[in-house]
């Protein structure tokens, strides 16, 4: 859980400043510093970086009407509901998060002292 | 193994995430696109936000107010000149930034930049054309001028402003889905803006196809075909307009004009959906007794919209209009005394000279007796993902040769090419003609102020408060022996060259004419008394004629009874045609929905409307109509093109050479057509092609939807960026001129007065963002016909609930 929160916490502030592939940092150095299993990482950073991007997506379709997200779901879906665009935002962000938690918590297990 | 696995999901993580930010042939990079922080959804624009906002700017010299009305118009309130100017750059910036850089980038033949190697070929003719060094002169011009020097780089330092302090999660939606980043902006590329305008306007060009049909039909047939005057008339000047002016003395034609066309220069002729309307209405005509002025400027119809809104205003100046993107100043607009308007001209300021070399290197050419210095300019495509193109450009003092003969399969021994001689090659200050009237105050203002004007040449209407109207097709003009460029120039003649310029005073102009109105609508200049050669053909004369027909008969007239005016959808054409060509149909050999179809178009009152049926199927049958006359006679041939004789022509066939031979079709030997069977048949044809099209006569055929005006984005394909059917009467050759891509782009209404009252709508917004709300919301407002009032503030204090936010640039 701690995980978790962590990458939510510290993905949203990055991406204040730094380019949206600071989440794949976050997550990489959240699990790299503390994670249980390669599954459990994977969760940590897809879910903590989807929730993040969902969250804030969601926030910005409906504070503006959903002009944007309308006319670009157009663009990719041909359809105007929003519902596949909140989806796969959540989606592509999150398998960064994943994956690179997953190599944190995969490198990590490099440098444990406990053999296998 | 441990190891192995880190490795292995190392290189998962950093592939899933390399792959995402960047761009896979036309997809976008997706992580970035789709991150909310950085991403589209940054574009994304709240509804109804009020602000007031405080920016601290590098480059202002003084505090700035810009405040923004219900419909985002930026109303710009400076204490000098320069910072009004930067104010303009920085707020057009703030909404267009893309559609400005897009444009400048499109004018200089920089598109490969952004898309690859699908652009080079229209890279290649924007450059061929002398599209640069069209504007390397013009930024001449400008920098020679101290007034336009200073609008100029203030206008540039306010883009700069903007462009400076932007991230990437700001930029325009545009750059995120192209993948790429705004540059800085320079002064030549409100050049290069301005040369995209005069490409538009002033490009088109048919010399060869009239050479070609010259060549097969005779000088006499040609201009009996082609004739320098139409066959109905009413000219921008009225007829019987005194010149009062002693003409300079006109060039002699060479003796011998005869050319040959031995390349095939595919020109693309001008495109008769752009064009535009504008007419003012003296004093005694209208109901408050003061002058009204009317525009509507049509251009294709795209998104971001061609028009900005602003005003500006400083302690010696407050002026309201639109503005193009990218260049400084309004363009069609008022102040509290006067109000000015624009329509093209389609004066002939493109002609092609033939070139001959001395030799293979092609270091010299023959002109006046005399071999002459070919110069070379190297012209460096850069092409997105490929190594740059490199295309070296002749020139002689004529211009750029646009084509030469290995460019197509070519068989002569002699070197030639053509050489394009073009208005927009000339040293140019357009932008002190707007600088001058956005401050006129008099009707001799007006007249200073268009002296500067060159090119594309525009009919400049005027009207002011002290109860003057004027109008005047306005440009700098070259001298020329009548019909000089109708055809394919000899470029070894010195005769062939253009002979200096129409002196500006000279330019056709005319100030409260005893009609009391003055209007225009693209239609030849002037009768033939004037005594320059302008062009030997011009727009129809239709628009003009109904709204002439119109303004005569209108008393009392009002803001609301022009606005009828400029949304009238009867088809002048179809008026003047039907008559005509009904009473030669054969009906005994129609089918029973041809019958139907006929009767339709029989009972129609020549309204174009929205749910027309009859308008559908009469711009159908005379296109139809046409090629049955003239197709067998011009056949199409792509090594050889040529052109139908126009409209008006066709009119004058019809209605006075009912027996003419060309209405024989000569591909049939043994047949003598007759006017009755190409009339019927082309009906025929219609309808039974409609049918294929829509089924059965109905709804269906209404004219709005078989026409489908569309508003497009500039990237072509972006459907979702577009407004697409949109229900609206009207087209080519009516006075609501709304096509099928082109159409009335601005359409304003001022009142003139003690108290200047305005009017205008463009379809589209203000903002260029499709993420905001201001992006189409006048789009509804322009296809019902409705205007919206404009506001004019006359201080930054004038309280006005229209105001919605606040924008204050400081140093």
């Amino acid at each position: 859980m701690l995980p978790f929160l962590l990458i939510v916490l510290l993905s949203a502030v990055a991406q204040l400043f730094l380019p949206w592939w600071s989440i794949a940092l976050v997550a990489f150095g959240v699990c790299f510093w503390r994670s249980k299993t390669g599954w459990l990482a994977f969760s940590a950073g897809f879910l903590g970086i989807a929730v993040v991007w969902l969250v804030y997506a969601f926030l910005i379709h409906v504070q503006t009407d959903g002009i944007l997200t309308g006319r670009m779901a157009e663009l990719f879906f041909k359809t105007k509901t929003p519902i596949f665009l909140l989806l796969i935002t959540p989606l592509i962000g999150g398998f960064v998060g994943g994956f690179a938690g997953l190599a944190g918590r995969q490198v990590r297990a490099v440098f444990t002292a406990k053999p296998e | 193994m441990k190891v192995l696995k880190a490795l292995l999901s190392l290189f998962i993580s950093i592939g899933v995430t390399v792959a995402l930010n960047q761009p896979w042939g036309s997809v976008p990079a997706l992580g970035r696109l789709l991150s909310p922080f950085e991403g589209f959804w940054q574009n994304a624009e709240t509804v109804g936000q009020s602000s007031e906002q405080k920016i601290s700017v590098k480059g202002a010299r003084e505090e700035v107010t810009i405040l923004f009305d219900d419909l985002h118009v930026p109303h710009i309130f400076a204490k000098n000149d320069f910072d009004a100017y930067f104010a303009q750059g920085y707020a057009t910036a703030r909404d267009r930034l893309w559609q400005m850089e897009f444009q400048t980038h499109a004018a200089a033949g920089r598109i490969s930049e952004l898309i690859g190697d699908r652009a080079v070929e229209l890279d290649r003719y924007n450059r061929r054309l002398g599209m640069a060094y069209g504007a390397e002169k013009s930024l001449e011009g400008m920098s020679n001028d101290p007034v336009s020097k200073s609008v100029l780089d203030a206008y540039t330092a306010g883009i700069n402003a903007y462009i400076d302090q932007l991230k990437p999660a700001d930029y325009p939606i545009e750059y995120k889905l192209l993948g790429y980043a705004p540059e800085p902006w320079t002064p030549i590329k409100v050049a290069f803006l301005l040369k995209q305008m005069t490409q538009t306007l002033a490009a088109g060009a048919d010399d060869l196809m009239m050479t070609n049909v010259r060549q097969q039909l005779g000088p006499a047939l040609t201009a009996n075909l082609f004739p320098d005057y139409p066959f109905k008339e009413d000219p921008i000047i009225p007829v019987g307009t005194r010149w009062d002016f002693t003409p300079v003395k006109l060039p002699a034609p060479p003796p011998n004009i005869e050319t040959d066309s031995s390349v095939v220069l595919n020109w693309q002729p001008h495109d008769p959906g752009i064009g535009s309307n504008n007419w003012a209405v003296g004093p005694e005509k209208t109901a408050m007794g003061y002058p009204i002025l009317a525009n509507d400027p049509h251009l294709t119809l795209s998104l971001p919209s061609i028009w900005y809104q602003v005003q500006l205003v400083t302690p010696t100046m407050n002026v309201y209009g639109v503005s193009l993107p990218g260049a400084p100043g309004v363009i069609i607009g008022f102040n509290k005394d006067v109000a000015w308007g624009v329509t093209n001209v389609g004066a002939d300021v493109l002609d092609f000279y033939k070139i001959r070399f001395r030799d293979n290197r092609r270091q010299e050419y023959w002109h006046d007796g005399k071999w002459k210095p070919v110069r070379r300019r190297i012209e460096t495509i850069r092409v997105k993902g490929k190594p740059a193109v490199v295309d070296t450009i002749l020139y002689t003092h004529h211009g750029p040769v646009v084509y030469l003969p290995e460019d197509k399969p070519f068989r002569n021994n002699i070197p030639t090419g053509y050489a394009a001689r073009w208005i927009a090659h000339e040293v140019d200050n357009g932008i002190k003609t707007f600088y001058l009237l956005n401050r006129a105050k008099t009707y001799d203002d007006y007249v200073t102020a268009l002296s500067y004007y060159v090119a594309p040449a525009q009919n400049f209407v005027f009207a002011n408060a002290a109860k003057d109207i004027a109008i005047s097709p306005n440009g700098r003009f070259p001298l020329k022996w009548r019909d000089q460029g109708k055809f394919l120039l000899d470029g070894t003649k010195a005769a062939n060259d253009w002979q200096g310029w129409i002196p500006a005073a000279q330019n056709p102009r005319v100030k409260n004419p005893p009609r009391g109105f003055v209007s225009s609508a693209n239609q030849s200049s002037t009768d033939p008394t004037y005594p320059y050669y302008i062009n030997w053909e011009f727009e129809t004369t239709d628009r003009g004629m109904r709204i002439n027909q119109r303004l005569t008969e209108m008393q009392n007239v009002t803001v609301d009874s022009l606005r009828h005016l400029q949304n009238d959808v009867y088809n002048h054409q179809a008026s003047k045609f039907l008559p005509v060509l009904l009473p030669y149909i054969q009906e005994k050999d129609l089918s029973d929905p041809q019958k139907q179809a006929l009767k339709t178009v029989r009972q129609w009152n020549y309204q174009q409307d929205t749910a027309s049926v009859a308008g559908t199927i009469f711009v159908d049958w005379i296109s139809r109509l046409e090629d049955g006359i003239w197709a067998d006679d011009f056949p199409d041939d792509a090594n050889r093109p040529l052109r139908y004789p126009n409209t008006d022509r066709t009119l004058q066939l019809v209605t006075e050479e009912p027996t003419s031979r060309w209405f024989d079709n000569v591909q049939t030997p043994n047949r003598q057509e007759t006017i009755q069977e190409v009339v019927t048949n082309s009906f025929r044809a219609t309808v039974d092609s409609l049918v294929k099209q829509h089924g059965p006569l109905g709804k269906t055929w209404a004219w709005a939807d078989h026409k489908g005006t569309s508003v497009r984005h500039l990237i072509p394909g972006l459907d979702a960026f577009s407004a697409l059917n949109v229900q609206i009467g009207g087209g080519r050759g009516i006075v609501n001129a709304a096509g099928r891509r082109a159409g009335p782009s601005w359409r304003m209404i001022v009142q003139t007065g003690p108290n200047v009252r305005a009017y205008g709508v463009f379809p589209g917004g203000q903002s260029g963002n499709p993420g905001s709300p201001y992006y189409l919301n006048m789009l509804e407002t322009w296809r019902k016909g409705d205007l919206y009032e404009l506001l004019y503030l006359k201080s930054v204090t004038e309280k006005s609930p229209r105001i919605q936010s606040t924008l204050q640039l400081t140093r």
